[in-house]
C-alpha cells in the first residue's frame, strides 16, 4: 500500500472530488429547504430555487418602479466602481511606497516602522471618521478600501523586494544601473508578479470593507441591497446577491491569476 | 609598476576578525585563482572588490586609486548562483548593461540603438556558445547554461576586473573543463584582471596565472575569532608547480581537524 501522501487523483477523479464539495452543498440546502416548506409552507428562511430564479428575475430584468433602473446591474456597476478605485489606487499606493521602502534604506528607516502601526489601525473603527470627513457619498467608501488595503500591499511588496536575491542588487550595480534604473528595470518588473498575487490577497478584505461601508450608507450597491431587503427576511434576494459577489470574487481572483501566468512567463506560479 | 594593490587589509565582523594583513600586489590583467578553507573568508575578500563590503583597515588600490565603496561596471561579478536576471531573456540579459549606459532615464532603447545592442549581445552569447538560446528565460537554462550567461553579461561591459565567487561549482565535472576553456579565452580578449574563488584545487593550479591560498596563520583554540586569514601562499602559475608545494597548499586548505 503506498502512502497517503504519495497518492494521486487522475484526472477526472479530481474533477469529480472537486465538483463534490459543492453538489453536497447544494443537496443539503434542497433537502433542508424542501423539509422546512413542509412543516411550515408560509417559511422564509430557506426559499425554493424556483422562488429565487423568481426574484432573479425581476431584479435582472425588470426596471424597478421607484428609479426605472435594472436594480442587480446598477447595484453591481455602482459595487465594482467602489471596488475597482479602491483596489486600483490601493495597487497603485502599495507599489510606489512598497518599492521606495523595499529600495531606498533612508526611506525604510523613516516609513518602515509608521507603516506597521498604520497597517494596525482597524479600518472599519475609523469609518465613521471617514463618514464625518469625507461625507456620506463615494470618496469614504473608496477611502475605506484604500485604508484597509494599501498599508498590507505596502509591507507584502517592501517585503518582496528585500526578498530579491542581494546578488541580483549588486549585478544590476555591476552593469552600470543607477538607483532608478535598479528601480525600473531590475525590482519593478519581478515585481509585478508579486503585485498581482498580493491584490488577489486582498481581494477578499476589500469585499468586507465595501460590503461594510455600503450597509451603513449608501443608495445602491450589492452590500446596500443585502441589508435594505434584510428587513423583509427576503432570502430569496439574499442568496443570490451573495452567490453572485462570490462568483464576482472567484472571476476576478482566477482572472489576475491566468493574466499573471500569461504575462510573467518567467515568474514561478503562485498558487 | 602594479596596477592592483592591496595595503595591510583587514575585514571584522563585530568581534570575528576575518582576514588580517592581507598584502597583495598584481599587474592588471592577471588571472588570479583563490583557494582556502571554508568560512576563512574568500567570499569576504571578494565582496570587498565589489564594493559589497568595506575593509575595516587598510587600503585597495586599482591603478593607484582607492576603489569605489559601491559596485560599478569596472567591475564585473559572476556568482554561484542568483547572477542573471529571472525577468530577462537571455538576450535581454545581456543587452540590460548596455542599454543602462546609452539610456539613463528610460533604461531601454528603441529602433536603431536597440537593433545595434541587440546585435552586440548576440555575438556575445555567440561567443559563449548560447547562440541557441536568445530568447530564452533562465529558468528555462541548464546550470551550465546560466553560468555562461552570466559570463557573458559581465563581460560584454568590458570590466577591469571580473570577479568569480564559486561559478563552475555547482557544474559537472565534464562542463566545468568547458566552461575553464572559455573563461581562459575571454581573458586573453579582455584585457582584464581575473578574481576566482574555487573549492577545486586542480582547478585553481590549472586555471590562473597566480594562486592565493588564504589561512589562518595564527590560531587560539580558545577564541577561534580572535585571529583572521590571510594570504598564505601567493604561488606564480607560470608552468605547473612542483608536487611538493600543491601537497603544502592541499594542507592548508583541509578543512580544520580533518585528518590529512
Ligand atoms: N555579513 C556577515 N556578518 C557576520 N559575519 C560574516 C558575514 N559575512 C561573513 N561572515 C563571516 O565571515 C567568515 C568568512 O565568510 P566567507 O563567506 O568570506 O567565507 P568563505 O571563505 O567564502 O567560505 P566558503 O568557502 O564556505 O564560501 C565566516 O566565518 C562568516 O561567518
Ligand atoms: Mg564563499
Amino acid at each position: 500500500m503506498r502512502r497517503l501522501i504519495n497518492r494521486k487523483p487522475g484526472r477526472a477523479a479530481a474533477l469529480g472530488l472537486g465538483l463534490l464539495p459543492f453538489v453536497l452543498v447544494v443537496i443539503a440546502y434542497l433537502f433542508g429547504s424542501h423539509t422546512r416548506l413542509q412543516d411550515n409552507p408560509a417559511d422564509k428562511l430557506l426559499p425554493p430555487p424556483a422562488v429565487m430564479v423568481d426574484a432573479i428575475e425581476r431584479l435582472a430584468l425588470e426596471p424597478s418602479k421607484r428609479s426605472g433602473q435594472r436594480l442587480l446591474w446598477a447595484d453591481t456597476a455602482a459595487s465594482l466602481q467602489r471596488l475597482g478605485l479602491g483596489v486600483g489606487l490601493s495597487a497603485v499606493l502599495g507599489l510606489v511606497f512598497g518599492v521606495a521602502i523595499g529600495v531606498v534604506p533612508h526611506i525604510r528607516a523613516t516609513l518602515g516602522h509608521f507603516l506597521v502601526v498604520l497597517s494596525m489601525i482597524p479600518p472599519l473603527a475609523v469609518l465613521p471618521i471617514l463618514f464625518i470627513v469625507f461625507g456620506l457619498g463615494e470618496l469614504s467608501k473608496v477611502v475605506l478600501i484604500v485604508i484597509g488595503v494599501a498599508p498590507f500591499i505596502m509591507r507584502d511588496l517592501a517585503a518582496r523586494v528585500a526578498e530579491l536575491p542581494r546578488e541580483l542588487m549588486i549585478k544590476g550595480q555591476t552593469l552600470g544601473a543607477s538607483t532608478w534604473q535598479i528601480i525600473t528595470r531590475v525590482v519593478l518588473p519581478q515585481l509585478w508578479p508579486r503585485l498581482i498575487h498580493s491584490v488577489r490577497l486582498m481581494l477578499g478584505p476589500a469585499w468586507l470593507f465595501l460590503i461594510a461601508a455600503e450597509a451603513i450608507a449608501a443608495t445602491d450597491g450589492l452590500g446596500y441591497r443585502i441589508f435594505l431587503v434584510r428587513r423583509y427576511l427576503a432570502m430569496d434576494v439574499i442568496l443570490p446577491y451573495v452567490a453572485w459577489i462570490t462568483l464576482l470574487a472567484f472571476l476576478f481572483d482566477w482572472l489576475l491569476q491566468k493574466w499573471a501566468r500569461r504575462a510573467f512567463p518567467w515568474a514561478e506560479p503562485a498558487p | 609598476m602594479k596596477s592592483f594593490e592591496v595595503r595591510n587589509l583587514w575585514k571584522e565582523y563585530g568581534d570575528q576578525v576575518v582576514l588580517e594583513r592581507v598584502h597583495l600586489a598584481l599587474a592588471g590583467n592577471e588571472f588570479v585563482t583563490i583557494v582556502g578553507a571554508s568560512g576563512c573568508g574568500k567570499t569576504t575578500f571578494l565582496k570587498m572588490l565589489m564594493g559589497d563590503e568595506v575593509p575595516t583597515r587598510g587600503e585597495l588600490l586599482l591603478d593607484g586609486e582607492p576603489l569605489p565603496t559601491e559596485p560599478g561596471p569596472d567591475r564585473g561579478v559572476v556568482f554561484q548562483r542568483y547572477s542573471v536576471f529571472p525577468h530577462l531573456t537571455a538576450l535581454e540579459n545581456v543587452m540590460l548593461g548596455l542599454e543602462l549606459r546609452q539610456a539613463p532615464l528610460a533604461g531601454r532603447l528603441f529602433g536603431a540603438a536597440r537593433t545595434a545592442v541587440r546585435e552586440q549581445a548576440a555575438q556575445g552569447l555567440a561567443a559563449v556558445g548560447l547562440q541557441a538560446a536568445l530568447d530564452k528565460y533562465p529558468a528555462q537554462l541548464s546550470g551550465g547554461m546560466q553560468q555562461r550567461l552570466a559570463i557573458a553579461q559581465a563581460v560584454i561591459m568590458r570590466p577591469r576586473i571580473l570577479l568569480l565567487d564559486e561559478p563552475f561549482g555547482a557544474l559537472d565535472p565534464g562542463i566545468r573543463s568547458d566552461m575553464h576553456g572559455l573563461i581562459l579565452d575571454l581573458w586573453r580578449q579582455g584585457d582584464m584582471g581575473v578574481f576566482m574563488i574555487t573549492h577545486d584545487l586542480h582547478e585553481g593550479f590549472e586555471l590562473g596565472t597566480r594562486l592565493l591560498v588564504f589561512d589562518k596563520v595564527r590560531d587560539d583554540p580558545q577564541a577561534p575569532e580572535a585571529y583572521g586569514a590571510t594570504i598564505t601562499f601567493d604561488i606564480p602559475l607560470q608552468r605547473r608547480p612542483p608536487p611538493d608545494v600543491m601537497e603544502a597548499v592541499r594542507r592548508a586548505t583541509a578543512p580544520a581537524g580533518a585528518p590529512s
